[in-house]
């Protein structure tokens, strides 16, 4: 770390922030809001993504939290959005992806235990980082403001440990 | 949900398909977003987390700045949307369980790279090790609704 602020220090070249380049970053940037955009403009619908994790629940369970009106009458269009997100990831993958599907190196414990932590999480605070992070923001809310400070402090701080005492990461 | 001009079972059967349509199609838009820019790979995500890259900070910049302008203008210029019954809104509390759901959240993410985005939308690259957080994240929702007062 120390070492990587001295190089782009030095450098004084503020793209050596993103050694991996930018452009991709601010284009799918770009195509994110143009999709959150579009369903508000087109349907009226706000596109937070965790909500779909306790609304598609209502199909399975009769417990009366999961059958509230607000999960029961939207989990019709955001299974449809959820599928529209494979679609869109898949278009992505046969036009510009590599020939193999994608993989990650990280084990599997790791993957389930943080999901378990991230769904329950962003259904207690009632948004991600779609939710709060883009949506919220995009509509100037303060509590989602706090909201997203506080989960980049948690992130932060449990990415920079994890990689310290356990050595995770590529 | 549905308003519709003629109100006939074939009218508003129409209706339904076009707005499904437009839903389809606007999440795709956003796969594709979250595709083209990484962050479906949860390694792109822990090295912004870990400070080796900061190109998330870009993804969430784009994202927000096309949002905000569409939020604040749509509603100005069109009084309900063509396929809705009206403009929803985010609507945030300022809470206990905001910032504690908040803070658990960013453990989870700080710990393994995925959110609920890219856990749904990276599937459409082939990648089933994202299974496993999709399954954490359900349960752990589950888990939440269970526990939760109305």
């Amino acid at each position: 770390m120390i070492r990587f602020l001295a190089t782009a220090s030095q450098r004084m070249d503020p793209i050596s922030l993103f050694p991996f380049g930018w452009r991709h970053y601010l284009g799918g940037g770009l195509f994110i809001g143009a999709g959150v955009a579009l369903l508000f403009v087109l349907t009226g619908l706000v596109g937070g993504m965790s909500t779909v994790f306790t609304s598609t629940w209502s199909y399975l369970t009769r417990q009366p939290f999961f059958q509230q009106e607000r999960f029961v009458s939207s989990r019709g269009w955001r299974l449809v959005f959820a599928a529209g997100l494979i679609l869109g990831a898949f278009v992505w993958w046969v036009g510009f992806g590599p020939p193999q599907p994608l993989h990650t190196t990280l084990p599997w414990w790791q993957l389930l235990a943080g999901g378990l932590l991230v769904g329950y999480g962003a259904r207690l605070g009632n948004g991600c980082t779609s939710g709060h992070g883009i949506c919220g923001l995009g509509s100037l809310q303060l509590p989602s403001l706090l909201a997203v400070l506080t989960f980049m402090g948690t992130a932060f701080a449990t990415a920079q440990l994890a990689l310290r005492f356990a050595g995770s990461g590529p | 949900m549905m308003v519709t001009n003629s109100g006939s079972a074939a009218g508003t059967l129409h209706a339904s398909l076009l707005r499904g349509f437009a839903v389809l199609a606007s999440g795709v838009l956003f796969g594709f977003g979250l595709a083209l820019s990484t962050m479906i790979r949860p390694e792109v995500v822990l090295g912004f987390l870990q400070w080796r890259d900061f190109g998330l900070m870009l993804v969430m910049g784009g994202a927000v700045v096309v949002t905000a302008a569409t939020y604040g203008i749509a509603p100005r210029l069109m009084r309900i949307p063509p396929l809705g019954d009206h403009f929803h809104r985010h609507v945030s509390l300022l809470n206990r369980q905001t910032l504690l759901g908040a803070a658990i959240f960013g453990v989870g993410w700080g710990l393994c790279g995925v959110c609920p985005g890219p856990a749904i939308a990276g599937l459409g690259t082939g990648n089933f090790d994202l299974l496993w957080a999709l399954a954490g994240i359900a349960l752990g929702a589950l888990a939440q609704g269970s526990t939760a007062r109305i």
